[in-house]
């Protein structure tokens, strides 16, 4: 402040808040907080009056009771027994779950296709035009109930798959089972000598850091340019194989048995029977995988019954419970048993490989084993992505655009191949460009993503803000935490993205 | 001038205070209107037609209302709700009354704030499958995929079956009867699950019906009825019974048919005289006419004859009186006297 703002001897009077240029706008923000949090607590006073007329008070402990409602995707524990918080987390989970799935492939989608409309290539240029104004001028909520429609009409239902001359079959070796209810895909299982292989894959990602960081320092302080593209999937790719195939070897060695308090019997012919209605502790471990498929090719009916551990399934067998108990499980050969459980003679298992795949297999109304992404998942997911990519498409075109062609031209002039120049002049500078409008794209699809109820995807304002909404009643509580989550989702993805543009954007020296 | 806004503020805030406190009656006859919650189509019991006119066991029952309180049928806006959307359209006001084969519930009932006014289908929960299936009980159900309506009881009683009885099953979450229908016709779904009187319903719009059954088990009570928001008692009142009135008249014999001669003057029954306004004024006491409850009956006729013209045994539903006969004739039906 320069002296002559000093003001003048004589004290302050109440009129200079609005004639004195020094004060006239701090007195005007002030009354305009006053106004709005007069407001904003007149409309709390309201809702929380018309709400106690009602005889609706607000609360939150319609949380802690029970929800009483089954949802079909879980990524945690949950069942109808489970509280309505719990509810609320699990379409939390799910809500997350395709907002970043959707993430990844709307941007790889919109890149590729912002990318692409720059092409010389008249034909694939028009055709991605075509491909941003068919997606962005429709609302995506179409766009996910035509997704759904598609995928319930034309995909075969599970029982078509069925009998001798089914209408359906199985996709890849028999791995993938693709219904109207969704996409059924092998689940991995483990067995011996998987800790070594993923240690070894680790190290490898971490060698391939390193690699990348010798690569550049050698290229900066030599000119040498490494071929590291294909050394890094080298790199990748070798040793866990390497170790992968050597525990496969070591692996023929090692046998598992089926014990419990029943056992499979070894007939005459060679053929394997057991009693009727057997249920099997699944442990979901590569010898486990090698019983269920020893038991279905002999055609014996069981029950798989989900069991974390060994200690887990002998607390089952002796259960008793009809519900949560089983019969028989499956160890490695020499694995000292408590009394009373018996080995099935005869029958021996191979462990398996690091890895094994668990398919689809077929048994009643539906595929079991595998893992399911289910047609809400999959059309929710798709949608969403497809129509974002429309709008980073557009993005990314306007951020290679807004590199002037000079740089193009000059980095050509000093001998650049193309790809270099796309990677090392033009993507750095049309990246700052990007990112920022970027972040609004992944914002619209999370916020999007609430439109899942459409298709019958259980996100939170499925789980939340609709059933337990409906069931309780209570419409200001839920909406007001469905609010707060979403809000905070935002907040936590600008913030990443922008910590990444504060990297990627311009430094001035 | 300031001043003067700040007043016409004031007037203006408690006018609108002043007309939420108005009672509901008042405010469908300034309106010259009655906004009833129905479904968002299913046939027998509300769905529009090619020419937007909605009909059905529901529709006939706001349509009565209509007649009584504003003396014509026709005055209703009919507002379409689902499962889910249904009690939020009620307490917010949106909707007068709900007739939306809703089941009367404790905690609908006392937690959430409504008035159930009575029953007018006594329904339970079922299991359609495809016959192909060749599935006889519910209880083989193991691992099947049911279609189930959010926002219901049919979806917490759902869960409590499939759980008491051991066995799994992958809930598909659907909002409409158009979508679960959908679903369930492209083999989405193995089962559709909801009220009997909606799997009926919902079936006899199937190309081939006969292609599906309905299972022998059925899992729970769902007295279906029409409802009203707490705290109008006067309102409550009229709803619960125009739904009487029409019980009643089948029960006394008085029909679509023959009501203008009944109520022309006197005859020697004196309920029946009460009914339709010759002797007494019940509707006095209601704050209507007394002709009101003839209006009612003569909208659309009483009871059986609503039943028979939309879900009965002559219709494409096919749905027989059972329950929801006369309790004269071995069924529930019974209302308080009309005295
Ligand atoms: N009675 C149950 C279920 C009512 C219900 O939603 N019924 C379905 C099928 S019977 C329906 O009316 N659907 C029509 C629509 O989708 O709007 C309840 O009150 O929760």
């Amino acid at each position: 402040m320069s002296a002559t703002a000093e003001p003048e001897k004589g004290g302050f009077r109440l009129s200079q808040l609005i004639y004195d240029t020094r004060y006239r706008s701090m007195t005007i923000q002030i009354i305009a907080l006053i106004g709005f949090l007069l407001s904003v607590g007149w409309l709390i006073r309201n809702a929380g009056q018309n709400l106690a007329e009602l005889g609706k008070p607000l609360g939150f402990g319609f949380l802690t009771e029970q929800a009483g409602y089954d949802i079909n995707q879980r990524l945690i524990e949950y069942n109808s027994q489970m509280t309505h918080g719990r509810a609320a987390v699990i379409g939390l989970l799910n809500t997350l779950l395709v907002a970043f799935l959707g993430c990844i492939t709307a941007t790889v989608i919109g890149v590729s296709i912002g990318v692409l409309r720059l092409s010389k290539n008249w034909i694939v240029s028009r055709l991605m035009t075509l491909y941003i104004e068919m997606f962005r001028n429709v609302p995506v909520l179409l766009w996910i109930i035509i997704t759904m429609a598609i995928f319930i009409e034309v995909f075969p239902q599970p029982r078509d798959f069925r009998g001798e001359d089914a209408i359906a079959t199985m996709k890849l070796f028999d791995s993938i089972a693709i219904t109207n209810r969704g996409i059924l895909i092998p689940a991995l299982a483990y067995g011996p000598g998987i800790v070594l292989v993923f240690i070894t894959f680790v190290l490898s990602l971490i060698g391939i850091v390193f690699f990348r960081r010798y690569a550049k320092k050698l290229q900066e302080e030599t000119g040498k340019i490494l071929p590291s593209g294909l050394i890094s999937t080298g790199i990748f790719f070798v040793p866990t194989l390497v170790v992968f195939f050597a525990a496969t070897m070591i692996n023929l060695n090692k046998e598992h048995v089926v014990f419990g308090a029943k056992t499979l019997t070894l007939n005459a012919d060679n053929s394997i029977s057991a009693d009727s209605g057997i249920r099997f502790c699944d442990t979901g471990g590569a010898g486990n995988v090698n019983a269920k498929n020893l038991m279905r090719a002999n055609g014996i009916k069981f029950k798989s019954v989900p069991s974390y551990d060994l200690a887990d399934s002998l607390t089952r067998m002796s259960s008793g419970n009809t519900r949560t108990g089983c019969d028989i499980a499956t160890v490695p050969s020499g694995t000292a048993l408590p009394e009373g459980l018996f080995v099935s003679e005869g029958i021996s298992l191979y462990s398996g490989r690091p890895i094994e795949l668990e398919k689809p297999y077929l048994s009643g109304f539906n595929f079991t084993d595998g893992v399911l992404m289910r047609n809400s998942l999959i059309a929710l997911w798709f949608a969403l992505s497809l129509y974002t990519a429309a709008f980073i498409a557009e993005t990314v075109r306007s951020g290679i655009q807004a590199v002037s062609k000079g740089q193009t031209e000059a980095a050509g002039a000093l001998g650049l191949r193309p790809g270099r120049i796309t990677s090392l002049v033009v993507l750095p500078q049309a990246l700052r460009v990007i990112i920022p409008p970027m972040i609004s794209q992944y914002l619209n699809l999370t916020k999007n993503s609430s439109l899942a109820i459409a298709v019958g995807y259980m996100d939170i304002t499925g789980t939340l803000g609709g059933i337990t909404l409906n069931q309780t009643g209570r419409e200001m509580e839920s909406l007001i935490i469905l609010m707060a989550i979403y809000l905070a989702i935002s907040l936590t993805i600008s913030t990443i993205m922008n910590q990444y543009n504060e990297r990627v954007k311009l430094r001035e020296r | 001038m300031k001043k003067s806004v700040f007043i016409g503020t004031l007037a203006a805030v408690s006018v609108t205070a002043g007309m939420a406190a108005a009672s509901t009656l008042d405010d469908v006859k300034a309106a010259g209107e009655l906004k009833c919650g129905v479904s968002t189509g299913l046939v027998g019991f509300a769905a529009a037609d090619a020419n937007g006119v909605y009909h059905g066991f529901d529709v006939a029952v706001c349509r009565a209302v209509a007649a009584a309180v504003l003396g014509d049928g026709d005055k209703v806006k009919f507002v379409p709700t689902t499962g889910k959307t249904r009690f939020t359209a009620l307490a917010s006001g949106e909707v007068d009354m709900l007739a939306r084969n809703t089941t009367w519930t404790f905690s609908r009932d006392v937690d959430l704030k409504f008035e159930f006014i009575g029953v007018n289908y006594y329904d339970g929960q079922g299991f359609m499958v495809p016959k192909a299936l060749g599935v006889a009980s519910a209880k083989d159900l193991d691992g099947a995929t049911v279609c189930i309506q959010t926002g219901t009881t049919t979806e917490l009683n759902l869960a409590d079956y499939f759980r008491s009885n051991n066995i799994s099953y992958e809930p598909v979450p659907i909002e409409t009867n158009a979508e679960g229908q959908a679903q369930y016709l492209s083999g989405a779904c193995d089962v559709y699950t909801t009220d009997a009187s909606g799997l009926a319903a919902t079936r006899a719009t199937f190309e081939k019906p006969d292609d599906h059954v309905v299972l022998p088990e059925i899992i729970s009570k769902e007295p279906l009825g029409p409802l009203v928001r707490h705290g109008d008692n006067q309102w409550g009142d009229i709803i619960r019974w125009t739904l009487n009135a029409l019980i009643t008249a089948e029960e006394l014999g008085v029909t679509s048919a023959n009501i203008d001669k009944m109520s022309m003057e006197a005859g020697n029954n004196p309920e029946i005289n009460r009914l339709l306004g010759t002797e007494g004024d019940l509707g006095g006491m209601l704050g209507l006419d007394k002709e009101w409850a003839k209006r009612a009956v003569a909208q659309s006729g009483n009871y059986g004859e609503i039943f028979d013209s939309n879900i009965g045994e002559g219709s494409p539903v096919g749905i027989a009186r059972g329950l929801n006969a006369s309790w004269t004739d071995g069924g529930l039906l019974y209302t308080p006297p009309f005295r």
